[in-house]
């Protein structure tokens, strides 16, 4: 019987169930009803999101595959294309961190394979409370220990990634996983289903009554009872998925296939509909030919299980032996459980009799689209408001200090404690390693190598959702293109509170709007991605928090640059110019408690001449070492450059600013502010020259701030010395920051 | 030469190895599925690094039972050079081709990154080019290496002079500082009585490339072409056996200098 209290456990409200009755012309049945539930859960139709995702740029001439496939394509030469895309797996992970973090590396693996492409890299971005707050250290150490599970089985290097320490995250934790495939461009498979008749396989997993409503719990807001909610959170299982993948490429490389699809959040549902919807077609099955590790399973259990490492794949008529053979081959056993209609319909049927009859249209194109009502939060104006003439006593304090309070600061501090947990090396690939830049890895069999970069500035997101969300985009590029890399195109997980509240969906439409303005300016369209929706506990939403990830191609894999200084004696050039901006900084972070101000300016224009300029540099070897200035500024900047490189120090001489009225408040903002569109970068002194000229015809301000050498970080304000520090003991301090809060209970 | 790599499900640096010898070292080199009971001619077996069958038992645990590990064991007992590089070091010590036993690593978490390893002996197929005492820097990526063995096998094994590989520091020197896992004597490879069996916990495949940050690796690839050339000449001069046969008077030879 379906009552209200129905409905609300469904996730359904009234007026959508409306919408149901009058494109079934009846009342639905519970199976059906729970078919309609998880494909129009906001975490499957995008409804609140979708009208502005339209907005993105997503085409250029390196574009292969757009957004609405299981991940984007683009063109990297030579008759290959880089397969990839960013997921969130946020709730499952605060529910059980472990399992949370492990079966979203599975799902974006599968979304990658599932093209036709092989996996070789992996991303993450993290977010956390602060790592003193009481349940930080249980989840991160689950997180990390979930993805490494995961990735290290498998075999995919995980080869870079963020983490960011924020109090917005402590009940509600951010897992963002990006994986990264090549494929050659000519064999990408999509998720089709069509040729009436054609056999519609199962195979991998064993379905469970784990992960039911998966989708929907991803659609809801946290409270004290989310606990209890544990059993919607699936198992991973590598080693299958493992299998799985092997099996899939080698079936793939038959031409038996017409399309493959991974069953991912909706499970059968979602994998049956959409490959439908996209081939135009209908697809019937029965679900009592699916496999089961249950017994007693319903029709309405099975078609919403979301149980990890299954896959739907649809063979040619005649080809059916050799598919299944190849399945044999791994101990995977593919079973038919229907065929393909012309009906347009999605028919479930149990041992013969039919359970379910819906459109494919009813259930993706017509899932509702919300133009949700927004309106600027009343937060913001005066979290913009900041105030640097007052700012404190703290500036009378040793700038040393300063720069090592951030050094020790957990979001700027090394993350090897993590990485090193990561496989980061398998498949021989990995030329940046994590925590020198993008992650690099080379293409065998081709000069050629790809960069990558998730980034994403919570902060700034709060402080100003547009600007912040742009800053994203070219953060994530500049990386890339600081690795010597061209920027190509980009994927997006967007992650925000309740979009029924108007504040939280300004700040979702504005960010959208950011990230458009950005990837047209830096001609990287967006390929794909994903929102996370509902990212509050207790009705306290996180910061908006848009992660990008952006892929770049390197011409030539032994030109690419890291963020290490190479030599002593060097010239220390910056490229850019900074205006001492602390608005939204780890400075003010850090020394002030404060989270204020607007986040740094942004000239997209300028952007895209630094990464141009970057990229000639690379190419033409003319920068031994290159690394972006953001969190911390650039006396973090300069010290991470002179990190992990046996001790090779700097000398530096910046300009000052004027910020304030107070001296001292100038000089933090000339070592630390956080100016976009600077990059620092070591180059020999007989290239000094070239570097200038390249610059100079790039219009790009550039200025030799000083040189390698010796075993101290001394950097001038304005002429006068602020920081005199020595390299070993700043290096220890960021190198020791994370482990020290794990230190107990390292044996 | 030609070395065969062998394939469980769920081994994932095969393809490593595979690369390393055919495209790196310019050798003939095959795939071996664990399902078959056939080593296709090879004169050299790489049981390489990854989760075979998942690992969710022991490391190596089922491994062992795969159709392939007949003829290896018996390739392996006719003096045929065998090298398990991680997870394959923890099949061959799962199928007793090598003594003793994995644990978790101490401090329990997964640990990847380059270790220093000095060179304990070089009369292994597989360190036959490198010096005793030389320091190499190579990659581990493993949640299970910390090796154990009993006292009474461990006096074995060391006065055997089984222990081809140790931990230490940048300088060579044993400390439990840079001992990654906490194995005992820092074991990070090992041979058997025979010496043609070598397991070991570092990747060499992985410090193959300077573009790849090293090269350290190479030596172990280096040894077994050396090994082979001079089991080969060896055979010219009028043994008239194969690789396998002309081991011990080959491996004699390099342990008399």
């Amino acid at each position: 019987m379906i009552d209200p209290k129905v409905l609300e456990r469904h996730g359904l409200k009234p007026d959508e169930y409306e919408r149901i009755v009058a494109f079934m012309g009846r009342e639905p049945n519970l199976t059906e009803l729970g078919i309609f539930s998880v494909m129009w859960s906001e975490h499957c139709s995008y409804k609140s999101s979708r009208v502005h995702l339209k907005t993105l740029p997503t085409e250029g001439p390196q574009v292969l595959q757009g957004p609405g496939e299981n991940a984007g394509a683009v063109d990297i030469g030579g008759g290959l294309a880089a397969v990839f895309k960013i997921e969130s797996h946020n709730h499952p992970s605060f529910i059980e961190p472990y399992q949370g973090a492990a079966t979203g590396v599975g799902g974006i693996i599968r979304d990658i394979f599932t093209m036709g492409a092989r996996p070789i890299a992996l991303l993450n971005s993290l977010r956390f409370g602060d790592l003193d707050a009481p349940g930080t250290r249980r989840l991160l150490e689950g997180v990390v220990a979930g993805i490494a599970g995961y990735g290290n089985s498998i075999g995919i290097p995980t080869v870079g990634g963020e983490i960011v320490f924020e109090p917005s995250y402590a009940g509600n934790p951010l897992v963002n996983v990006f994986c990264l495939g090549i494929a050659k461009a000519s064999d990408i498979i999509k998720g089709v289903a069509s040729g009436v008749g054609n056999a519609v396989y199962y195979v991998g997993a064993k379905t469970g009554r784990d992960g039911i409503h998966g989708a929907t719990m991803a659609s809801a807001e946290f409270d004290e009872k989310s606990a209890e909610k544990r059993p919607a959170v699936q198992v991973g299982d590598p080693f299958m998925e493992k299998l799985l993948l092997e099996a899939c490429l080698e079936v793939m490389q038959t031409d038996a296939l017409i399309g493959i699809q991974d069953m991912g959040a909706a499970g059968l549902t979602c994998s049956t509909t959409e490959m439908g919807s996209r081939g135009g077609a209908g697809v019937e099955i029965d679900v009592s030919l699916v496999p089961q590790r249950e017994t007693g399973m319903t029709p309405y259990e099975i078609m919403l299980s979301e149980s990890q490492e299954r896959m739907l794949l649809v063979a040619k008529q005649g080809r059916e032996a050799e598919v299944e053979r190849i399945f044999e081959k791994w101990d995977l056993h593919a079973v038919r459980i229907g065929h393909v209609t012309d009906d347009g319909l999605l028919r479930v049927k149990e041992r013969g009799v039919v359970v379910a009859e819906i459109p494919n249209r009813a259930l993706t194109d017509e899932a509702p689209v919300y133009r949700r009502p927004m309106s600027e939060p009343e937060y913001l104006r005066d979290a913009q408001q900041l105030d640097l003439d007052r700012l404190g006593s703290t500036e009378r304090l040793d700038q040393n200090a300063s720069l090592l309070a951030l050094l020790g600061s957990p979001t700027i501090a090394s993350k090897k404690w993590i990485y090193r947990q990561y496989d980061h090396m398998v498949r021989t690939n990995t030329i940046n390693m994590p925590g020198l830049g993008a992650g690099v890895v080379r293409i065998k069999g081709t000069d050629r190598a790809l960069a990558m970069s998730v980034d994403g500035n919570g902060r700034y997101g709060y402080l100003d959702p547009y600007r912040g969300a742009m800053l994203a985009v070219a953060e994530a590029a500049r990386n890339v293109a600081c690795s010597g890399a061209r920027p190509l195109a980009a994927t997006n997980c967007l992650n925000f509170g309740n979009p029924e509240r108007p504040g939280i969906m300004w700040q979702f439409a504005r960010a959208v709007e950011g990230i458009g303005a950005a990837c047209r300016a830096l001609d990287v369209p967006i390929t794909g991605g994903n929102v996370s929706l509902y990212n509050e506990t207790d009705g306290k939403a996180i910061y908006p928090t848009p992660t990008i990830g952006v892929v770049g191609l390197l011409e030539h894999a032994d030109r690419v640059v890291s963020r290490r200084f190479q030599e002593s004696g060097d010239a220390i050039m910056l490229l850019g110019e900074g205006l001492g901006e602390l608005g939204g900084s780890e400075y003010l972070k850090v020394m002030h408690d404060l989270v204020k101000g607007v986040p740094p300016e942004l000239d997209l224009d300028a952007e895209r001449r630094l990464q141009t300029l970057l990229v000639t540099l690379a190419n033409e070897r003319l920068m031994r070492s290159a690394h972006d200035c953001s969190d911390g500024g650039l006396a973090v900047t300069v010290a991470e450059c002179a990190f992990e490189t046996a001790g090779i120090g700097a000398e530096v001489s910046l300009e000052g600013v004027q910020v304030s009225r107070d001296a001292a408040v100038n000089i933090a903002a000339a070592l630390f502010g956080e100016s976009a569109t600077r990059v620092v970068v070591s180059v020999v002194p007989e290239e000094v020259t070239a570097v200038l000229r390249h610059a100079a015809a790039a219009n790009v301000p550039v200025r030799v701030i000083g040189q390698t050498g010796g075993n101290r970080l001394r950097i001038a304000v304005a002429g006068g010395i602020v920081v005199d520090q020595s390299v070993d003991e700043a290096e220890r301090v960021w190198s020791t920051a994370i482990d020290r809060y794990f230190v107990q209970r390292v044996a | 030469m030609k070395f065969g790599i062998v394939v469980f499900p769920g081994s994932n640096c095969d393809e490593d190895a595979l690369h390393a010898a055919r495209d790196l070292f310019g050798q003939d080199a095959e795939y071996l599925w664990h399902k078959d009971a056939d080593l296709k001619g090879a004169d050299v077996l790489i049981l390489p690094g990854g989760f075979a069958h998942g690992d969710y038992l022991r490391t190596g645990a089922m491994a062992r039972f795969s159709p392939i590990m007949a003829p290896v064991r018996t390739f392996a007992e006719r003096g045929g050079p065998v090298l398990g590089i991680c997870n394959g070091f923890q099949i061959l010590l799962e199928a007793g081709l090598l003594p003793g036993a994995m644990l978790r690593n101490k401090g329990l978490k997964y640990r990847c990154e380059h270790v220093h390893l000095r060179v304990e002996q070089t009369d292994t197929p597989f360190t036959a080019a490198a010096t005793v005492g030389q320091v190499l820097t190579i990659p581990i990526g493993h949640g299970e290496g910390n090796y154990f063995a009993p006292p009474e096998m461990l006096k074995q094994i060391e006065a055997n002079r089984q222990v081809i590989l140790r931990y230490t520091d940048a300088a060579g020197r044993v400390d439990e500082a840079w001992n990654p896992n906490g194995s005992v004597n820092a074991i990070a490879a090992l041979c058997n009585e025979t010496r043609n069996v070598v397991g070991m916990m570092p990747h060499p495949e992985r410090a193959c490339e300077a573009l790849l940050g090293g090269e350290d690796g190479r030596v172990v690839f280096d040894s077994i072409l050396k090994t082979f050339r001079s089991a080969e000449s060896l055979a010219l001069q009028g043994s008239g056996a194969g690789f396998a046969d002309s081991r011990s008077a080959s491996l004699s030879g390099e342990r008399s200098r």
